[in-house]
């Protein structure tokens, strides 16, 4: 559906509410963007890292030939650099330093152990190989419910156990134990990569004149990566500036301070020249960072005609090795707790979750963070209660759902839902998969063998965490008022700067069309700049679906400001009262006449002399800072459909039509949205069919290449069908919401829920991603066993 | 992930290229499309000393019919065969899987030699080439010999390849008009390596079937007289006769101890025999 709301300026087609072509598209696809790895200075130099081959060990050596010595840094090297710390003020967090360059143990396969630089990145991997390291291999931590058990061995052998942080939850469960209806299961999400077409990328330089670090890194939170780097170098953050360029792709892999970004910054200073270090496909893979590894045990309390009674559950998250900055090691876990009840009603509730310490890469939040586990989880057993309350699915949803008169509503767990209709979305959902057509296709059967079934699930995503959820988290970064800086330039364009960036989600159109809104001024006269902390205003960054309510917000603020300012000195040139003149389309308005934003601007500048005395001194450039009327974040949803069809005999599964029905509120651009679910879509399929990162028990990763680490490519995704709802969120300027992951979060559960229903006659359950060929077999092998065993 | 230093020869004819392999005395690798060897070196999985690439040598390059079979240089690539621009004495059955192996940019540089030496039991020359008959000319200094391709596969990336020795090229003979040609592949995604294939020559004229099981850790399971997949002859209803048991036993006695793998592949197979019996 189209956004029908009447702004302004939307006559235009540029404003809030077009399907604006993106801006950057021209030069991003003629392949003429700059990333880090483009940058070319003079006397750079190649970095290759020693990084650990064993996931758990005591360093007793490290062995550098005589001639490379000048050219390899080790720990002992790095006097004055701190480890990083991503500490919570969560009660009873652990906490974990992570040295930027091993010393005493390595925690991890890949973990950084030497750094070593020559002029080329492969005469910097034949260095790296001629160093040897003697090690003491110590047993490794690879199970995160094994990690839990007394006796474990020790990822930090000070804390006594495995575990960053516990949290308990209870909302009065004993209420919900005599329900007729209990279901319980085990339930697990695989580790994964994130996978952006870009992988990490630094180059580090030393400034002399300005005295000044630069660090050029492929980051979506400059500002952030900068407070990190200057607590680890000891150093002001005037010092340093963090520039990131074009970036391939986020997802939360680019959210982290690597201790990478530390040393290379370190060995800038040290060697005088800039240094460069780009990530490659094995070392993302192996050695960065990984999402999404959930176990839940979850016990579902319904009545019979599937009314949920409450919900008990026990999940782990396998947090790695450490705990990664700023997000820390406890966020995903604690997570759990809060959202998986979402947008159901229940009486009872309780959770207990685990954030556990293991030998393997730290977990960041991938795109959907803990939502996406949860999701499975939760939309799951749901269809059990549909099973065992001999109802459809779509029933039992439609039962518990919040209804859309409730709103805004509390849930259980205390999150405040602004706005929505979720039966709504979910009824879309069913009439347009055709539940019924499918019903009456699966009596009939498949003539080639394999088995039809259809599967839905729902979610919220709460996007733009405010100042309150993140103080609560005590992490070391807490979003407050965003801030955007608006300026008008003589000739009368429009220079916005933000503190955000932009990966891929069009911001550089998005936020021109916010500007023009306000405005009126053409977007191709509007640039925007983001990604330098020298250039822009301090912004926690891209993250959590947060840039378009809350950098859109500033953007309007700043600009209903520039143009407030605007508006007055065409009054003075009008020779009006400023009461009686209006700003609209690009132009100040009175009775008498106009003049345009262009002449204001060509007179602020370049004419003085034709101003009066006693204008308001302020001039055309301002800085606003912006929050939502309540900042508990705004919660998007969708309710996704799919249809599968699975071979039961050699586990392939294909996706014969895939519907989603989305409410973002206003949506800015609804072509950039759609791009957006596309993207996120093909990444929840990632998670519910291909993507694993297993590890063998001696903490090896085992797929270290493309070819091992299945990702889905463009015949692996459907063209799915997606149907807009539009229900402006309360309290965000325009009534946005934040739209950039939801996309992620529900693929994974629809799809099971499909796979389930079509192998349920055959007495088949997979309850673990991803459906891979090889468990379904196991499973419909397992299950004609019993069956045989039973007759 | 850059590869070790090594050194690099382009030889403008194939007495060069054996002389400088010959000289190497197995330290060096042949490089043809790259599509293997290409990634193998930048991971460092293989740090040849010298490098010999080969895609200069014309004479290689050559598609031509020799006593009534197809004789294919060893450096037509899978690309020149799923567009036709070889002959074909398959009746189709070569452009099929040609057009199936991993991805068009693959398909144009990876060659039918190349894919052979490399010897990946997931590929998908070694499977069908050995359910169709065909053999491998390879050539050192020394002189030339023949060799079944299953005979040629000795183990998962490894061939009967000796030093200083080198693919020249692959010999198909015609399949028969009553022959039936199955062949199907499981891949857990388009274009990625297959985790089971089953192709299949059935000439229920001839009484004669060619099977093979394929993509197994180790190297394919040929079988040339098949009759035992098929209740013990070959005949009209074989896709009726198709015992299932029987392929789990192979693969059993082959190693593969999982049941789900063995389904897998036995079910894969199952579809070859059903496509042959279309």
């Amino acid at each position: 559906m189209r956004n029908e709301r009447e702004f302004p300026s939307s006559k235009s087609g540029q404003g809030v509410g077009a399907r604006l072509p993106r801006k950057e598209d021209d030069r991003l696809m003629r392949g003429r963007g700059q990333f880090v790895a483009d940058i070319r200075l003079a006397g750079l130099q190649d970095v290759a890292f020693v990084r650990s081959p064993l996931a758990h060990a005591r360093i007793r050596g490290i062995h550098v030939p005589e001639r490379y010595r000048g050219s390899v840094f080790t720990a002992a090297d790095l006097v004055g650099i701190n480890p990083i710390r991503a500490v919570s003020a969560l009660p009873g967090f652990k906490i974990s330093e992570q040295p930027v360059l091993a010393t005493g143990k390595v925690r991890q396969v890949g973990e950084l152990v030497a750094m070593c630089v020559a002029p080329t990145r492969a005469e910097a991997e034949d260095i790296a190989a001629s160093v040897t390291l003697d090690l003491e291999e110590l047993p490794a931590v690879y199970d995160m419910l094994k990690a839990r058990e007394p006796g474990s061995a020790l990822v930090h052998e000070h804390w006594g156990d495995n575990v960053f942080l516990e949290t308990n939850f209870e909302v009065d469960i004993s209420a919900a134990l005599d329900a007729p209806i209990k279901v319980t299961r085990e339930i697990s999400t695989a580790r994964q990569c994130m996978s952006p077409l870009e992988g990490r990328g630094v180059v580090a330089t030393f400034d002399r004149r300005l005295d000044q670090l630069t660090l050029h890194s492929a980051a979506q939170m400059p500002h952030i990566t900068r407070s990190g780097l200057a607590e680890c170098l000891g150093m002001e953050e005037g010092l340093i500036r963090v520039i990131s360029p074009d970036v391939g792709g986020g997802f939360g892999h680019k959210g982290i301070l690597l201790p990478e970004e530390v040393c290379l910054s370190w060995l800038t200073m040290r060697c005088g020249h800039p240094v460069r270090w780009t990530e490659d496909r094995r070392e993302h893979l192996v050695a960065s960072s990984n999402c999404r590894e959930h176990h839940y045990r979850i016990t579902l309390y319904a009545d019979r005609d599937g009314t949920l009674r409450g919900i008990e559950c026990e999940a782990t998250v396998d947090s790695g090795a450490y705990s990664s900055y700023p997000f820390s090691a406890c966020l995903e876990a604690a997570q759990v707790a809060s959202i998986l009840p979402g947008p159901y009603k229940m009486p009872a509730y309780r959770c207990r979750t685990f954030s556990v310490a293991t030998n393997k890469c730290p977990i960041l939040p991938y795109r959907g963070v803990a939502r996406t586990g949860v999701c499975f989880a939760l939309e799951l057993m749901l269809d059990l209660v549909a099973v065992e309350a001999g109802l459809e699915p779509g029933e039992v949803r439609l039962r518990n759902l919040v209804q859309p008169e409730q709103m805004p509503f509390d849930n259980i767990t205390k999150k405040h839902f602004d706005s929505g209709d979720y039966p709504q979305a979910m009824r879309r959902a069913l009439t347009s998969i055709d539940i019924d057509a499918i019903r009456a296709r699966q009596r009939k059967g498949e003539s080639d063998g394999r088995r039809i079934g259809v599967g839905i699930s729902i979610y919220c995503e709460q996007a733009a965490h405010g100042t309150s959820v993140y103080a609560g988290w005590g992490i070391p970064m807490v979003p407050g008022h965003e801030q955007a800086s608006a300026r008008l330039t003589p000739d009368g364009g429009l220079e916005l700067r933000v503190g955000v960036h932009s990966h891929g989600q069009g911001m550089e159109t998005t936020l021109a069309q916010v500007a023009h809104e306000m405005l009126g001024i053409d977007v191709a006269k509007i640039r925007i700049i983001l990604g330098d902390t020298a250039m822009t205003p301090y912004s926690t960054g891209t993250w959590g679906s947060r840039s378009m309510v809350m950098a859109g917000g500033a953007v309007a603020t700043a600009c209903r400001e520039l143009g407030e300012r605007a508006r007055r000195i065409g009054a003075k040139l009008l020779q009006h009262d400023p009461v009686s003149v209006v700003l609209q389309n690009g132009e100040v308005r009175g009775v008498n006449g106009s003049v345009s934003l262009q002449t204001i601007a060509h007179t602020w500048y370049r004419r003085p002399q034709d101003l009066p005395a006693d204008v308001d001194p302020g001039g055309l450039e301002v800085t606003q800072g912006y929050k939502p009327v309540r900042d508990s974040g705004t919660f998007s949803y969708a309710a996704h459909a799919a249809v599968v069809a699975v071979d039961p005999d050699v586990g392939e599964v294909e996706i014969l039509d895939y519907v989603i029905v989305e409410d973002g509120g206003v949506l800015v651009n609804p072509m950039v949205v759609d791009g957006q679910i596309y993207g996120g879509l093909a990444q929840g399929i990632g998670t519910a069919l291909y993507e694993e990162m297993p590890f063998d028990a001696s903490g090896q990763p085992l797929a270290t290449t493309l070819a091992d680490y299945l990702l889905p490519g463009a015949t692996e995704v459907p063209s799915a069908r997606l149907d807009h709802m539009e229900t402006p969120s309360p309290y965000t300027q325009f009534g946005v919401k934040g739209i950039g992951e939801g996309g992620a979060i529900a693929p994974p559960a629809a799809i099971a829920n499909a796979v389930n229903d079509a192998l349920r006659p055959l007495g088949v359950e997979l309850m673990q991603s991803p459906i891979t060929p090889h468990r379904v077999v196991t499973a419909v092998l397992a299950a004609r066993t019993a069956e045989r065993s039973a007759a | 992930m850059k590869p070790a230093p090594f050194g690099y020869e382009r030889p403008r004819d194939l007495n060069s290229a054996l002389s400088m392999l010959a000289a190497a005395g197995g330290s060096a690798k042949v490089i043809a499309g790259g599509q293997s060897l290409g990634p193998m070196l930048n991971l460092r999985l293989v740090q040849p000393e010298l490098v010999v690439d080969i895609s200069g040598l014309a004479e290689l390059k050559q598609a031509e019919l020799r006593d009534g079979e197809l004789v294919l240089g060893a450096l037509v690539t899978h690309a020149d065969i799923e567009d036709g621009r070889t002959a074909d004495v398959t009746r189709g059955a070569m452009r099929g899987v040609a057009a199936n192996i991993a991805y068009r940019a693959v398909r144009n540089r990876g060659t039918i030699g190349g894919s052979l030496s490399h010897a990946d039991p997931a590929a998908d020359w070694i499977s069908a080439l050995a359910a169709l008959g065909a053999r491998v000319a390879l050539r050192s200094l020394a002189g030339a010999r023949v060799m079944a391709i299953e005979a040629f596969v000795v183990g998962a990336l490894e061939s009967a390849l000796h030093a200083g020795e080198i693919v020249e090229a692959v010999h198909v003979p015609p399949r028969p008009v009553s022959a039936h040609w199955g062949y199907a592949k499981s891949c857990r995604k388009t274009g990625e390596f297959a985790h089971a294939i089953g192709a299949v020559l059935v000439d229920p004229a001839r009484a004669s079937a060619r099977v093979v099981i394929g993509a197994i850790d180790t190297v394919p399971i040929v079988l040339t007289d098949a009759a035992e997949l098929f209740g013990g002859r070959v005949a009209a209803d074989y896709k009726q006769r198709f015992d299932a048991r029987v392929a789990d036993a192979l693969l059993a006695k082959a190693g593969i101890s999982d049941a789900a793998e063995r389904h897998i592949h036995v079910s894969v197979l199952k579809r070859a025999v059903h496509e042959a019996a279309a």
